[in-house]
């Protein structure tokens, strides 16, 4: 069983903060984390490797820093990592991003599984598995919290809906994204994060020109979409403040509510 | 390829800082700096007025899409019942629509679910494109999203809405992938450019803190996903249209999932994304006995009490009734905020209210930033005595 697990290094978000003066991101002094979803598939991989034999294989795009996680992942039990960094792949959409990690996962090959996190925690977006998938032209199930069982052909899955779930049986290769529901992901042991530094430390970095794309296909240059801009929400609110006693306050507000149609 | 800085011209405005997506500007001595993580997207060009910045990456060709036209809406069912973000995206997609000058179209994807057409029309769809088949009865990644594909390139549409609905989550990315589009994950504003006429997608980004607006100026149709209850349906009209039947051909092999059992479970008591009001406690509550007067205004009001995070850790509340980003998001009515200070977190999930009331005794607390009617005063008093004077004006 070969299986590639997609991760991404995002900052832990509760501490993010917008410069008040200029509205821009403040990135310095932020933590950077393994994204919380991705966790839970790295885990879903490891144990999978352990109980049918095979390997796991880590993908990671982003900044030089992103060593970091993917040496996280290898102390958690991964065989090994690629880290795809070129300044070339900087400010990539999630056409583009889909594109260089496809394009990754067709040059690493031999796969039966790739795993990824439901969503990241500073996108939200939840479109790069599924754009993966279609990229390899390999199935989906999105949501997964319990795998049932793995066959030679397919695996049997339980996805999660909003109001239920269903089982599925999902011909490989394919493609999972997972939730929090499934597993509870293990620490990473000091042993093998030592090893993860040593010299002949597991982990690969690939550029463009290593997994054969050029610059116009990737990062922003590749992407469809762009931020035009970005600015701290503004409330629209009415923000009346209702002054008095209470019993005072108490009758404003019931008045404002009728006003408003709302009783 | 890359984005510099004239000193000699910089003036030190900090337009370019203000304006940079990426935070990568910024201003040492007095002069702007181009930072490392610089992306090149050129948003700073436009806005220095000393022309101080400087590029040598060629502005990118924007490609004719002038026979790109409609506004489409995945209409969503699950075993024949509408999605009710369907009817909200079909009011949204009429707006759009209405500034283009161009028509609503709905996709209907299932088997036996035309006695559909009828509600989607009469929500706002000039046409029905229908696609029933049995091996569409359940929703399927490949099977839908292979007959969206047909449609979208026998029919080329320039805007293509989804919910963000588990389903929509994964429909819209891999039908972007495979007609080759960007994709615009839980917008909760879509507009109309005036003068270049795209759709301007307005999106929440790390967890509420920044929002972003993103355009997709290089593929069409222009994609979007948005979350349930963040757009308005319109009111149901007599409305007529067409429907237009789409041939369908599509075998298992071609599909690769097999759906075994769809199990529906009850919703385990509270449902707060249904919720019309909800009255929310936090920290200022004091303990579970102050819990009691926000339980008994919910009563009045036929809403449900929900909590911060801190009420949850404390046990006042069950986890289900945790409201903020590692809670719910709730998008009731009216959404009375308790001893709530408003942290981020928070707001987070509650933001969509319709109107926010917030009592606190702080009146410094941010959550009297977004509340419609605050009210600076103890909670415990505030409390009985709306619901007192909510009982009177109902005469119970």
């Amino acid at each position: 069983m070969n299986i590639i697990v997609l991760i991404k290094q995002v900052p832990d978000t509760t501490d993010v903060k917008l410069d008040p003066k200029t509205g821009s991101l403040i990135r310095e002094g932020v933590e950077s984390i393994i994204n919380p979803d991705d966790r839970h598939a790295l885990e879903a991989a490891i144990s999978l490797k352990k109980a049918e034999g095979g390997k796991v294989t880590v993908l990671s795009m982003g900044p030089p820093q992103t060593i970091d996680a993917l040496s996280e992942a290898i102390g958690m039990g991964a065989n090994e990592a690629i880290l795809l960094s070129d300044s070339a792949f900087a400010g990539a959409d999630t056409w583009s991003t889909s594109f260089t990690l496809g394009k990754s996962i067709e040059k690493i090959g031999g796969y039966d599984l790739i795993f990824c996190g439901r969503q990241a925690i500073d996108g939200d977006t939840a479109q790069i598995g599924p754009q993966v998938a279609d990229y390899l032209h390999v199935p989906q199930v999105t949501y997964v919290f319990e795998i049932e069982k793995i066959q030679k052909k397919n695996i049997i899955v339980k996805k999660r809906l909003e109001d239920g779930y269903e089982r599925v049986q999902c011909n490989l290769p394919a493609l999972l994204t997972v939730i929090g529901e499934l597993n509870v992901p293990r620490y990473p042991m000091v042993g093998r994060l030592i090893d993860a530094c040593k010299e002949k430390s597991p982990i690969k970095i690939w550029n463009a020109s290593d997994i054969g794309v050029q610059a116009k296909d990737v990062g922003l240059e590749g992407s469809f979409t762009q931020v035009i801009k970005t600015f701290a929400p503004k409330f629209k609110r009415q923000g009346e403040m209702l002054e008095g006693d209470a019993k005072k306050i108490a009758g404003t507000l019931v008045e404002k509510l009728k006003e408003n149609k709302l009783i | 390829m890359a984005v510099w800085v004239e000193i000699d011209l910089c003036n030190g405005c900090k337009r370019c800082v203000k304006v940079c997506p990426y935070g990568a500007m910024e201003i040492r001595d007095g002069k702007a700096h181009v930072l490392e993580h610089c992306t090149s997207c050129g948003a700073c060009l436009e806005v220095c007025k000393e022309k101080a910045i400087q590029t040598d990456v060629e502005p990118r060709a924007i490609p004719d899409f002038n026979d790109r036209k409609g506004v489409w809406v995945f209409a969503e069912q699950r075993g024949a019942t509408l999605n009710k973000v369907s009817l909200e995206l079909l009011g949204k997609a009429r707006e759009l629509a209405g500034e283009i000058d161009q028509d609503v179209s709905a996709l209907l994807l299932g088997y036996q679910v035309s006695g559909l057409c009828d509600t989607i029309m009469a929500y706002g769809a000039d046409k029905v494109y229908l696609a029933e088949h049995k091996n569409l009865k359940e929703y399927r990644t490949n099977a839908y999203t292979n007959v969206v594909e047909e449609l979208v390139n026998k029919y080329k549409p320039n805007i293509l809405l989804m919910g963000a609905t588990h389903i929509g989550r994964d429909l819209a990315p891999r039908v972007s992938r495979r007609v080759g589009v960007g994709l615009t994950a839980d917008c909760t504003e879509l507009t109309i450019d005036p003068e270049e006429g795209i759709l301007l997608q307005t999106r929440p980004a790390f967890g509420g803190n920044v929002m972003a607006t993103i355009a997709n100026r290089y593929s069409r149709p222009q994609m979007a996903t948005v979350r349930p209850g963040v757009m308005e349906a319109l009111p149901k009209s007599r409305g007529k249209g067409s429907v237009i039947k789409h041939k369908v051909s599509l075998t298992e092999k071609d599909i690769g999932t097999k759906i075994l059992e769809a199990v529906r479970e009850k919703s385990k008591g509270v449902s707060l994304s249904d919720a019309k009001v909800i009255v929310a406690g936090g920290r200022g509550v004091g303990s579970q006995e102050g819990m009691k007067s926000l339980f008994s205004l919910a009563k009045v009001m036929g809403g449900e009490v929900a909590g911060t995070r801190i009420i949850v850790e404390e046990g006042w509340l069950p986890a289900d009734r945790q409201v903020g980003q590692t809670g719910q998001t709730v998008r009731p009515e009216i959404y009375i905020a308790c001893g709530i200070s408003g942290a981020i977190q928070h707001r987070a999930g509650m933001l969509g209210s319709r109107y926010i009331i917030a009592i606190n005794k702080d009146g410094r607390a941010p959550i009297f930033q977004v509340a419609d009617w605050g009210i600076v005063g103890d909670l415990h008093e505030a409390v009985p005595a709306f619901t007192k004077a909510l009982k009177d004006s109902m005469g119970k």
